[in-house]
């Protein structure tokens, strides 16, 4: 449903390999764009402690958390291994005239 | 003041989440997304050079004491020995289980559980703990690892840097979670989908340290006893008690400013070699993904936020002696770092949310 469809940023806002965070509606969320120049979206949160992914690197399908290296693949979203046991939600994503579109449900 | 409880389980456990210290906003410096990639960034390049060179110095001294076996020639080379096997795994051990130290995954992996058994740290139990000691540091009733409790017990201390109490305890929790149990601390930060590998890693160490016994006898000789196992730990434990006693002792505690609980001690490049750069210690908890290669870069980055780091060892063991033969009769008192006029101030102690900051 395309009302769904939320702007999240600039295409353009995000480096390479990285993520910045984006609120909306009281929640908070990662958006990532690969080196490929794909781009995804999952919970901004930690599934661990919540402490915000954005302040993460980023290493391939990789994002490691800042605070104990509680690492996710962000595409799919699944933990990796202690100290993150639950995987994150992730959320579709489509780059259009510039912008990253998130569909949040 | 009352003594206070230090275990997890006990009133002050409760009292920290009710004042907000559990889940509070820690004080971070601002610095720039760009800065911070870089500094984050992971290279094998300096650990492998590092671990090659600890590989060597082991083989070095290690055949130096066996080759003066039953000479006094042999003192110094197990003396080395020692201080690699029970001092510097303390380092190893706690980069790799950052997960910093090597970009390859399963090198950090590799090393971390070598060095988790060598310094008797069992690696499914001490990720967590350290897990905790992170997000809680020195907050009493939720830190498992603090060291200096107060008032402090300075013989206990003393016995720290032969691993006479230390090295005991952790076979005893050995011995328990072998037994298929943790500790009712344990259970506090430890999550239930790991007890299981925990019990199987306690087992496996338990067997392995079995084994030099079983060749002395065999042998009917001290020597791998000498070389490992429990020995090992404690005759090289001192020096890394020395280093780790900087990181907190003396220092505030239930204060939720890094700066304030935790102190940076220049170290020469022999002590920051075994210590892989830990005397970088406020910048450390600050920001923990950064690698212990790029501590220095971080440091000199931070250094107008910090307090100014101690010129070295004797230095800040003149404030902690100090600071912990005053806590004997005056447990409220604590070192109070002086902040540069300009820095950023101190975080309140007040209750917030373990979320940070957007990055800049
Ligand atoms: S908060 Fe993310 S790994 Fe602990």
């Amino acid at each position: 449903m395309s009302s769904n469809w939320i702007e999240a940023c600039a295409a353009d806002a995000i480096e390479q390999e990285d993520v910045i965070r984006f609120d909306h509606g009281g929640r908070t969320f990662a958006i990532y764009r690969s080196a490929e120049d794909d781009y995804f979206a999952t919970d901004g949160l930690c599934t661990h402690e919540q402490v915000h992914l954005a302040d993460g690197l980023v290493m391939d399908d990789i994002i490691e958390c800042p605070m104990h290296n509680g690492r996710f693949n962000y595409r799919t979203g699944e933990a990796k291994g202690a100290p993150v046991c639950v995987n994150l939600q992730t959320y579709p994503v489509k780059v259009e005239a510039g912008k990253v579109l998130v569909q949040l449900d | 003041m009352p003594l206070r409880d230090y275990s997890l389980i006990g009133p002050e456990a409760e009292k920290a989440v009710q004042k907000g210290l559990a889940a509070g906003a820690w004080y971070r410096p601002d610095i720039p997304r760009w800065q911070m990639k870089d500094l984050m960034q992971r290279r094998d390049g300096p650990a492998i050079r590092d671990t090659m060179l600890w590989i060597a110095l082991f083989i070095l001294s290690g055949a130096g004491g066996f080759y003066f076996w039953g000479t006094w020639w042999c003192v110094p080379f197990l003396f080395c020995y020692g201080v690699l096997y029970g001092s510097s795994t303390d380092s190893r051990w706690h980069e790799c289980g950052h997960g910093t130290a090597f970009k390859t995954r399963w090198m950090n992996d590799a090393v971390y559980h070598i060095a988790s058994f060598m310094i008797m740290r069992e690696p499914v139990i001490w990720r967590w703990s350290h897990a905790r000691h992170h997000t809680n540091t020195i907050i009493v009733g939720r830190d498992p690892e603090i060291v200096a409790t107060r008032p402090p017990n300075l013989f206990q201390i003393y016995l720290y840097f032969f691993g006479i109490t230390t090295v005991p305890k952790a076979l005893q929790k050995m011995a328990i979670h072998a037994m298929g149990r943790l500790t009712e601390e344990e259970k506090t930060f430890v999550p239930e989908s790991e007890w299981s590998k925990a019990y199987v890693i306690a087992r496996i160490h338990l067997g392995i340290h079995a084994l030099p016994f079983a060749l002395a006898i065999h042998f009917g000789s001290w020597l791998p006893l000498m070389y490992f196992g429990v020995l090992p730990t404690m005759y090289g434990a001192w020096l890394g008690v020395y280093f780790g006693l900087t990181q907190h002792a003396g220092l505030a505690e239930d204060v939720l400013d890094h700066r304030l609980n935790s102190r940076t001690v220049h170290m020469n490049p022999i002590f920051r070699f075994v210590y892989w750069n830990m005397n970088y210690h406020i910048e450390h908890h600050i920001f923990p993904m950064v690698p212990y290669h790029a501590l220095p870069k971080l440091h000199a980055i931070m250094a107008p936020d910090l307090p100014k780091p101690y010129p070295g060892t004797i230095a800040a063991y003149r404030d902690i002696i100090g600071a912990l033969l005053r806590q004997r009769t005056d447990p409220a008192w604590t070192i109070e770092p002086e902040l540069p006029a300009l820095a950023k101030p101190c975080q309140p102690a007040v209750p917030g949310n373990a979320t940070p900051a957007p990055a800049a």
